[in-house]
């Protein structure tokens, strides 16, 4: 079991030094943008939520794992389709 | 064996995918193309949670996450550009909810089984920053919203009471360990979201996009510690990934006000106030600078034969774009000529301003591009900047080694005259000082955006 933990911890230490490094360098202007990606990026607690409701076998985990998974799905859809839309603002405009 | 190695596999192919749309986010060249790189990996990861495992209850978890889609693509698609903000927020804030909830679940799942000691304390951290995130979040939307004001809401004591709920949370967290019962989990949890709401509502709209970053980070971790719990290194990795780097765009975006992270989140209790003589809490230069009164200044606008009006975040904090559309007006019943000259990313938001002044009725043609109307500022009698400050900062075009040295700016420095109004002598978004402001052929005033127009506007009427 130690060993377990201790993979685990591993991973979470070097997430944390790739978290750091890969945004060492954001212009202002997209600041608003990756706020909303990352936002969309932890939408990921939607694998989590529906491994809860798979294996809920009380009415509690039901209820506890249908709003999980529901609100989670919302962090995902809104966090990538919102993030798109201002992504959008940054097309050249077109010349008339 | 097989199968779940396969799942493994593309666990991992997901996580690179998120790491490789965060590092797209940040040049606008590939924002978009990162994006969607995280999306696949996403539909990757869900797809793959159903492969290998024996799934219950997959009615609920179809409606669920049918609802989810249902509410979630109009409510991100039909929001107002201006209203973006807070709909990340909200966003951030079912992302927290959920990996409280998820954790909740777990445990009670386990409370009468052994259950390592390093997961109950993976469930309790989760659950609290969870919570925290959730409710936080709501208040941050609210705010946002207008539903509720966004002006700092302080009492008598304030800092004290939110010390003793954090103490009480902490407590709490012991008390569950110790006792592993859900009721008394849920009772922490409770606690936690009170602490969400009283930690946001002191700060001010202004620094919300802060606070939305911080809370976004917290949601990170907040997954990450649901990873732990479930043994999933896939919600470690991208949960740790958002913790990591909110983290550091949090100190970016606080950097880039010009203040300290301490100061955004404590700041209202100081009572951080700008006196209007001109004396700037940031930035800590002390040079003068020429502001006059706006009667002063309406007589100057109204004796120009040409006046650009260059609007910024400040103007949209304000909602001032109505008032800026009567100083227009009257401006030009005088006979002034009036444009407006919108830079791609005035207000933090792209568009920002287009749809503010279009809500107002501005007429489209008079709105001008960066590259359309930066030829005509030297033709220009008066730039007036209405809460814009790095899009305007002649550093972006002369300084080398500034931070924003390269950006395009709006050469309102080549007018005969500049008007900023400005609220305070606080460094814009990128957190570096203007030159511009010492030049003498520049004139501040401070105060509300709205505020400074509408004198403008009875100024300029009676001129």
């Amino acid at each position: 079991m130690t060993g377990g933990v201790l993979g685990l911890v591993t991973v979470f230490v070097l997430a944390v030094f790739v978290g750091f490094e890969v945004i060492s360098k954001v212009p202002s202007i997209l600041h608003t943008p990756l706020m909303s990606g990352t936002n969309a990026v932890h939408g990921i607690i939607l694998v989590g939520s529906i491994i809860i409701l798979a294996g809920a076998n009380s009415t509690t985990q039901q209820v506890l794992g249908t709003a999980a998974v529901f609100l989670a799905t919302l962090n995902v859809i809104g966090g990538f389709a919102v993030t798109d839309r201002m992504l959008e603002m940054f097309k050249p405009k077109k010349k008339q | 064996m097989s199968l779940s190695t396969g799942v493994n596999v593309a666990y991992l192919f997901a996580a690179v995918c998120f790491i490789l749309a965060l590092k797209g986010l940040t040049s606008p060249k590939t924002a978009r193309y990162g994006n969607g790189l995280g999306a696949f990996g996403m539909v990757v990861a869900v797809v793959m949670t159903f492969v290998n495992r024996h799934v219950e209850n997959l009615d609920l978890i179809v409606i669920a996450l049918a609802c989810g889609v249902v509410v979630g693509i109009p409510a991100a698609r039909m929001v107002k550009m201006t209203a973006m903000p807070q709909m990340v927020a909200a966003f951030n804030g079912v992302g927290g909810g959920a990996a409280a909830l998820v954790d909740i679940a777990d445990f009670s799942k386990h409370t009468h089984v052994g259950v390592a000691e390093w997961v109950q304390v993976a469930v309790v951290f989760g659950v609290i920053v969870g919570c925290i995130s959730f409710s936080g979040s709501i208040i941050a939307f609210l705010k946002l919203q207008e539903v509720m004001t966004g002006t700092p809401i302080t009492y008598k004591g304030q800092q004290a009471v939110n010390a003793l709920v954090g103490v009480a949370i902490l407590a709490l967290g012991g008390m569950v360990l110790a006792t592993t019962s859900s009721p008394d989990l849920a009772i922490m949890a409770g606690v936690a979201l009170l602490f969400g709401v009283a930690f946001v509502l002191p700060i001010g709209g202004a620094d919300m996009p802060v606070v939305i970053s911080l809370l976004n980070s917290f949601t990170g971790l907040a997954v990450a510690a649901s990873g732990f719990v479930l043994n999933n290194v896939l919600l470690i990795v991208a949960g740790t990934l958002v913790g990591a780097s909110g983290t550091l765009l949090t100190r970016m975006m606080s950097q880039a006000m010009g203040r300290s992270l301490a100061n955004v989140l404590f700041g209202a209790f100081g009572k951080v106030q700008v006196s209007s003589t001109g004396t700037g809490t940031g930035g800590g230069e002390d040079r003068p600078v020429r502001s006059a009164s706006a009667q002063d200044i309406g007589t100057m606008l109204a004796y120009a034969q040409k006046v650009i009006i260059v609007p910024g975040y400040g103007l949209a904090v304000a909602q001032a774009q109505h008032t800026v559309k009567e100083l227009a007006d009257a401006l030009t019943s005088k006979g002034v000529e009036i444009d407006y000259a919108i830079h791609p990313v005035a207000g933090r938001m792209p568009g920002h301003m287009n749809v503010l002044l279009a809500e107002a009725d501005v007429p489209y043609d008079q709105l001008k591009e960066m590259d359309e109307i930066n030829p005509e500022f030297p033709s220009t009698d008066v730039a007036l900047v209405v809460g814009a400050n790095d899009v305007v900062n002649p550093a972006a075009r002369d300084m080398q080694g500034s931070p924003i040295y390269g950006m395009p700016i709006l050469d309102v420095d080549r007018a005969h005259q500049v008007v900023f109004l400005k609220r305070s002598m606080r460094p814009g978004f990128a957190g570096i000082d203007n030159e511009l402001f010492y030049d003498p052929k520049v004139t501040l005033l401070f105060g509300d955006a709205k505020d400074s127009l509408s004198k403008l506007v009875s100024a300029v009427k009676s001129a």
